[in-house]
């Protein structure tokens, strides 16, 4: 049976986690294993930029996925940034084994409104499934709402869906022999 | 997507160029790096590139003299300056001498995607134009728009040819006719769609919430707004933005909306900076706004300004011969949503269901095959199954389903959403009560 596995790095709500767990599983149909990683994260900490390096805080998890695992999704709490981009909320290997996905941009209270939990798994539902959805070689969709248009901000992740529209999951049929259930 | 658009990324950095890549590659675009301009030089002799996206301060030649070779081959080819703060001049520099655009790094993800998206609107806009005249375009993104009838296919064939225009439209429809999916589809087949569609259901928020929800805010604009934020309207730059529920809207936001309606400009709430916005509107209403225009409860400017084309959803039951394909399709959707295998309907149940009035129209009937797949025998839909008894007591909707759904909510609300309690007050397990939550789709309060 394919297993996905999401690694926390740092603490997580325990309810908000559970509930991840529960849904991730019951969306996709896979079994989803839940590991706590241990790293340095000051290593991965650039101090003129105050925040953490993406790139190669994926090699970390990617080095760490269990070896028995479809997927591998790790996730943090803190601001992710690539040389390039000013930050990304996740990113993922396109048709590959592992990516990762942030919360710390997703929270309301980063852009200064009021907390929201539920509005807050929401967003980080959409973004873990979007990033899965990269590993099962996915690109980013045109068809609102689907889960696979990219998003910039998260309002952009607000207008979405957390599922996969019809035409991605043909592709997914067909290309990863991976059938999923309705939303 | 008609066409696969082509780029070339050229910077000397590995770790740009690898970025770059991953980043493009998952929006669908084919991807090809070169490390210095003579190489990306060479690969452009034997190979057209719509876009090239070049770093401007390299080793060897430099992206300002690449342009210029660039434009000395004589291609089509876009190109785009990436640059530091430090070489700014230099980019402005490298516009005069026609460049399309230039982007200073690190960039923000929203102003690169939306820079290629542009540039990639404008190939597509040249090789359409050429391919447009003789060609019948299939409508993209309908899967889930469901009928055979004369009134459904007038409908599409609405939504084709509105689609290539700029033109503001309003969906007219009874509720639960769909028309946000009418909204999707417009979209999708417009050449907005690499933008994106934005929805605005303008019904469940008060004056001020909409207004800041449309316009945006500025920092300190009202207590809790500690940061600038984005307004509907400027998300829906390039893109569509799909205003539900328009009838709803108070008088002083029809003067707003009119406003920027007519300029495409606005300043955020509480902010003094005029900002511009290329969007199309898509609006939609159950309500007869010609009626309201004449009792005077909605501006007739703004009326005219929304309605240039009207597309009216037909109600399901002027369309008793899509019954059968809707059933269809919601059976396949629920049972497999469900791990069911596709049952069937009873020859009676479906002649019941075509005579039925549906006041709540295809969502009714959506909710109806729902329940019967649930309370039902698990082989065959009987018209037992289904709530059709109108004439006895209107209160099929009284079920146990629904005094759940309240009760769970009522219990949530008084727990202030803590699942923990919540759950230990229902009596069931955590996991049930996610579950529950998700079934029923309920919300906390913000
Ligand atoms: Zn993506
Ligand atoms: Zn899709």
């Amino acid at each position: 049976m394919q297993t996905i596995t999401l690694i926390t790095y740092g603490k997580f709500d325990t309810e908000l986690l559970e509930r991840m767990l529960s849904e991730i599983a019951s969306d996709l149909g896979m079994p989803v294993k839940h590991l706590q990683g241990h790293i340095d994260m000051s290593e991965f900490y650039d101090a003129g930029r105050r925040q953490y390096d993406a790139n190669r805080l994926i090699t970390v998890v990617d080095a760490s996925r269990p070896k028995d695992t479809f997927k591998t999704m790790g996730l943090f709490d803190v601001d992710l940034y690539i040389p390039i981009l000013t930050y990304i909320f996740g990113q993922a290997y396109l048709n590959g084994r592992t990516g990762i996905a942030s919360l710390h941009r997703l929270k309301n209270e980063y852009y200064g409104m009021k907390p929201n939990k539920q509005l807050l798994f929401n967003r980080f539902k959409k973004e873990i499934i979007h990033e899965l959805g990269h590993t099962f070689g996915l690109k980013h969709c045109h068809h609102p709402p689907c889960v696979m248009l990219s998003s910039t901000y998260v309002e952009d992740i607000d207008q979405k869906e957390s599922h996969f529209c019809q035409q991605c999951r043909d592709e997914l049929r067909m290309n990863q022999q991976i059938i999923l259930r309705e939303f | 997507m008609s066409k696969q658009i082509s780029l070339l990324i050229v910077d000397d950095e590995e770790s740009v160029r690898d970025s770059l890549y991953n980043w493009f590659i998952e929006d669908g675009y084919f991807v090809e790096c070169a490390e210095d301009a003579k190489t990306a030089l060479s690969m452009l002799e034997n190979k057209h590139f719509d876009i090239i996206l070049t770093d401007i301060k390299m080793p060897g030649m430099d992206g300002m003299e690449m342009h210029r070779r660039i434009k000395a081959l004589n291609t089509k080819s876009i190109v785009i300056i990436m640059t530091a703060f430090a070489t700014v001049d230099t980019a402005v520099q490298a516009l005069k001498d026609g460049a399309f655009d230039y982007v200073t790094k690190p960039f923000d993800p929203d102003e690169l995607t939306h820079l290629i998206k542009n540039a990639a609107k404008q190939i597509t806009l040249e090789a359409e134009n050429v391919a447009l005249k003789e060609k019948f375009v299939d409508l993209e993104n309908v899967d889930d728009i469901i009928g055979n009838s004369e009134p459904m296919k007038q409908v599409l064939r609405e939504v084709m040819s509105v689609a290539q225009s700029n033109s503001s439209v309003v969906i007219t429809g009874e509720s639960g006719t769909g028309k946000e999916l009418i909204a999707r589809a417009i979209h999708s087949n417009s050449q907005r769609k690499f933008f994106p569609l934005v929805s605005v259901h303008c019904g469940a928020l008060s004056e001020s919430l909409l207004e800041s929800e449309l316009f945006g805010h500025e920092k300190g604009a009202f207590t809790g707004a500690m940061y600038n934020r984005k307004g509907r309207f400027e998300m829906a730059d390039g893109g569509t933005i799909f205003l539900d529920e328009i009838a709803t809207i108070s008088p002083k936001m029809q003067i707003e909306l009119l406003r920027v309606l007519e300029t495409k400009k606005f300043v955020r709430v509480g902010g003094n900076k005029e900002i511009s916005s290329d969007f199309r509107v898509i609006c939609a209403t159950n309500r007869d706004l010609k009626s309201m225009v004449e009792k005077g409860t909605f501006r007739e400017d703004l009326y005219y300004r929304l309605n240039v084309v009207n597309i009216n959803i037909p109600p399901l039951r002027e369309r008793p011969d899509d019954i059968p394909l809707l059933v269809d399709f919601f059976i396949k959707k629920y049972c497999t949503a469900m791990n069911k295998a596709n049952i069937s309907i009873e020859e009676n149940a479906l002649k019941k269901l075509k005579e039925f009035d549906f006041p709540g129209n295809v969502r009714e009937l959506e909710n109806m095959i729902e329940r019967a797949i649930v309370i039902g025998d698990g082989k065959k839909i009987r018209s037992s199954d289904l709530p059709l008894a109108k004439d006895a007591f209107d209160s099929s909707y009284e079920s146990l389903e629904d005094l759940e759904k309240v009760h769970i909510l009522q219990i949530l609300n008084k727990y202030g959403w803590n699942i923990s309690q919540s759950a230990k007050a229902l009596k069931v397990d955590r996991v049930t009560l996610y579950n529950k939550i998700k079934k029923y789709d309920l919300k906390q309060p913000e």
